[in-house]
C-alpha cells in the first residue's frame, strides 16, 4: 500500500487561507489504512479548519468529500460538480490522486493534505514500513524475499556494510540491517549461493521519470493502430 | 610500477597511515602532517569526505601528498557520487599521478554534517573495484572505449570484527573476485582474534595484501566510545584497564605505546603483511607510533 502522514496543520491553514469556500477531498484507501486521508481525518481536518476560523473571526464553508480511491477516475465523477462549486480543494489522498483530482478540475486550486512517503507494510499498530521503492529490476528471488534497496539505507547489492551492527543498520539503532536479514534467511532456506555471485549495477534507465507502463497485448494493439 | 605496489610486491612489512583533509581552505596543519609521515610510511590515504562530513577533497588532497614526495592512496566512497563521478576522477586522479585507490561503500549522509544531501550509492563497493578493473582493461562501464587504460593498485576495506561476522565474510570473498590487492582492515584489538580472520584470508585468496588497521587510542573515554558507538570496534576491558592505569595527561602515551606493542607482534609473528595507521585528528604522532614498534 502507498503510505502517507498528514500534513502539520498550521502548514495546511496558511496555504488555505485565502479561500472561503474549501472542499476536503478524501480517499478510502491506502491513506484511509494509514490514518492519514481518509474520512475520519477529512473530517477532523474540517473542524481544526472552522475552529481557526472562528477565532480569526473568518468564514469559511467546508465540503466533506470521500471516495473509495482518488486515483480512478469512475470514483471521483460523483464529486466533481460539488468540486468546482468550491474555491479550493484539499485532498488528503497520496500524491497521485492528488495530481489526479486536480486533472479532473483544473480550474480550481489544489491543496495537499499529506505528505506521501512510500509503499510499505503496517508493521504494528500505528507503524508502517517501506518495502519497495519500485527499482523496475526486481531482485527478491535472489534475495530471500527482502527487499536490499528499500530495507538496506545505502540500497547495496552485494551485502552489508561496515557500518552493521548485531542486526541493526548504522542509520539507526531502530532499523534493521537489510543484509544480516537476507542472510539469515537464505541461510534458513539452503539458498546462501544466490548471492555469492556479483550483482551488477542498478540500472537507472529503467528509471526515467515519468515512467509508463504498457501492457504487452496493448503495446500491439498500440503498434498496428500506428502502421494502420 | 608504483611505489606503493612494489613494496607490497617486496614482501618486507608495509606501513600505511592516513590523513584526514581538513573543512575549509587552511592546509598549513595537512602539509606539517604529510612532511611529518611521508618518508617514514609506504602509503599515505587520504580519506573522502570521512563520515560523510564535507571537507576538502580527496583527490585534491592526494596531489597535496604526491607534491610533497608522498605516495598517495586515495580513498573513494560510493555516497557522494554516481558511476560517472567517479570514473572521471578515477581517470583524473591516473593522470596527475595518482596510482592507489581504496574502494568503500562510504558512511550514510545522515550521520554527517549534511543531513539533507542526496544519498548516492548508484554503485557499491564491490562495483567499485569491478569498475576500476574495467577501466584498466580499456573500458568504462557504459561499455565504451578509453583512449587508453587506466592502472591503479586497487584495494578495499574489511571489518574482522563484524558483528554478524558471515555476511561480512561473504562481501569480502566477493570483493576478492572483483580484483583486489591489498586491503586495509577496520580497527583491530583483539590479535586473536585477528589470527582467526587471517587464516580465513590466507585460505579466500593468499595473493591479497593485509594490512591490520591499527586506530590509537587516546584515553579510556576514547576506548568505552568506540565500543558503544562504532560497529565493528572492539576494545579488550584488558587495554581500557591499561590506558585507565596511565598517570594523568598521559593517555595518549599509553595509547602510542599499545599501538607500537601491536604492531611490533604483527611484524614479528608475521600475523600479516603491514599495518595501517589510523591516528585519527593526531597524525602528528604518527612516527612516534612507529618509534615505538621499533620501525
Ligand atoms: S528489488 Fe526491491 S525495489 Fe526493486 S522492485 Fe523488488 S522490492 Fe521493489
Ligand atoms: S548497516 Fe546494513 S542496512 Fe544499513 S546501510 Fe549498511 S548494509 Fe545497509
Amino acid at each position: 500500500m502507498i503510505v502517507a502522514g498528514k500534513k502539520p496543520f498550521a502548514e495546511i491553514n496558511e496555504m488555505v487561507k485565502d479561500h472561503k469556500k474549501i472542499m476536503i477531498a478524501g480517499c478510502g484507501t491506502c491513506v484511509a489504512v494509514c490514518m492519514a486521508g481518509g474520512e475520519k481525518e477529512v473530517e477532523l481536518l474540517a473542524s481544526q479548519l472552522r475552529l481557526a476560523r472562528k477565532k480569526d473571526g473568518k468564514e469559511v464553508e467546508i465540503v466533506e468529500a470521500t471516495v473509495t480511491r482518488q486515483c480512478d477516475r469512475e470514483y471521483m465523477e460523483p464529486i466533481l460538480d460539488q468540486a468546482r462549486e468550491c474555491d479550493a480543494v484539499i485532498s488528503m489522498a497520496c500524491g497521485v490522486g492528488i495530481q489526479y483530482l486536480s486533472d479532473l478540475i483544473e480550474e480550481i486550486p489544489m491543496y495537499p493534505g499529506v505528505n506521501t512517503r512510500f509503499i510499505g507494510t503496517n508493521e504494528s499498530e500505528g507503524v508502517w514500513l517501506e518495502r519497495c521503492m519500485m527499482c523496475g529490476n526486481c531482485v527478491l528471488g535472489e534475495t530471500g524475499g527482502i527487499c536490499p534497496i528499500a530495507i538496506c539505507a545505502k540500497g547495496l547489492l552485494n551485502g552489508p556494510c561496515g557500518g552493521t551492527n548485531k542486526g541493526k543498520c548504522e542509520v539507526s539503532p531502530d532499523k534493521d540491517c537489510a543484509w544480516t536479514l537476507i542472510y539469515n534467511r537464505l541461510e534458513k532456506q539452503g539458498k546462501l549461493d544466490n548471492i555469492r555471485e556479483i550483482f551488477p549495477p542498478k540500472k537507472y534507465s529503467l528509471h526515467v521519470n515519468p515512467i509508463t507502463q504498457v501492457n504487452p497485448a496493448y503495446q500491439h494493439a498500440q503498434m498496428e493502430e500506428h502502421h494502420g | 610500477m608504483a611505489k606503493f605496489k612494489e613494496a607490497l610486491n617486496s614482501g618486507k612489512f608495509v606501513v600505511t597511515a592516513e590523513v584526514g583533509p581538513p573543512k575549509g581552505t587552511d592546509i598549513t596543519e595537512t602539509l606539517e602532517h604529510i612532511d611529518l609521515i611521508k618518508d617514514k610510511v609506504d602509503g599515505i590515504n587520504s580519506t573522502d569526505n570521512q563520515s560523510s562530513v564535507m571537507r576538502i577533497s580527496s583527490l585534491a588532497t592526494c596531489v597535496l601528498i604526491k607534491q610533497r614526495g608522498g605516495e598517495p592512496i586515495l580513498q573513494m566512497t560510493c555516497r557522494d557520487r554516481n558511476r560517472m563521478g567517479l570514473e572521471s576522477d578515477l581517470l583524473g586522479a591516473n593522470v596527475l599521478g595518482i596510482d592507489n585507490v581504496l574502494c568503500l561503500t562510504g558512511d550514510y549522509v545522515t550521520v554527517g554534517d549534511h543531513l539533507d544531501a542526496k544519498p548516492v550509492f548508484d554503485l557499491d563497493s564491490v562495483q567499485l573495484v569491478q569498475a576500476v578493473r574495467m577501466m584498466e582493461a580499456g573500458k568504462d562501464l557504459g561499455g565504451n572505449e578509453l583512449n587508453a587504460p587506466v592502472k591503479f593498485c586497487c584495494g578495499a576495506i574489511v571489518t574482522p570484527e563484524s558483528d554478524p561476522i558471515e555476511p561480512q565474510l561473504m562481501k569480502y570473498e566477493k570483493k576478492v573476485k572483483a580484483g583486489i590487492e591489498f586491503v586495509q582492515t577496520q580497527a583491530i584489538y583483539d590479535i586473536e582474534n585477528f589470527k582467526k580472520f587471517m587464516q580465513y584470508a590466507r585460505k579466500v585468496n593468499g595473493d591479497v595484501k593485509i594490512l591490520a588497521g591499527i586506530v590509537l587510542l587516546t584515553g579510556a573515554g576514547m576506548a568505552k566510545y568506540m565500543n558503544a558507538n562504532v560497529p565493528g570496534i572492539v576494545v579488550p576491558d584488558a587495554l581500557i584497564e591499561e590506558l585507565k592505569s596511565a598517570e594523568k595527561g598521559k593517555a595518549v602515551q599509553k595509547g602510542i605505546e599499545i599501538a607500537g606493542r601491536m604492531i611490533k607482534q604483527i611484524k614479528d609473528e608475521k600475523i600479516c603483511d603491514g599495518v595501517h595507521i589510523m591516528a585519527i585528528g593526531r597524525e602528528g604522532v604518527v612516527p612516534d607510533i612507529l618509534a615505538a614498534a621499533g620501525l
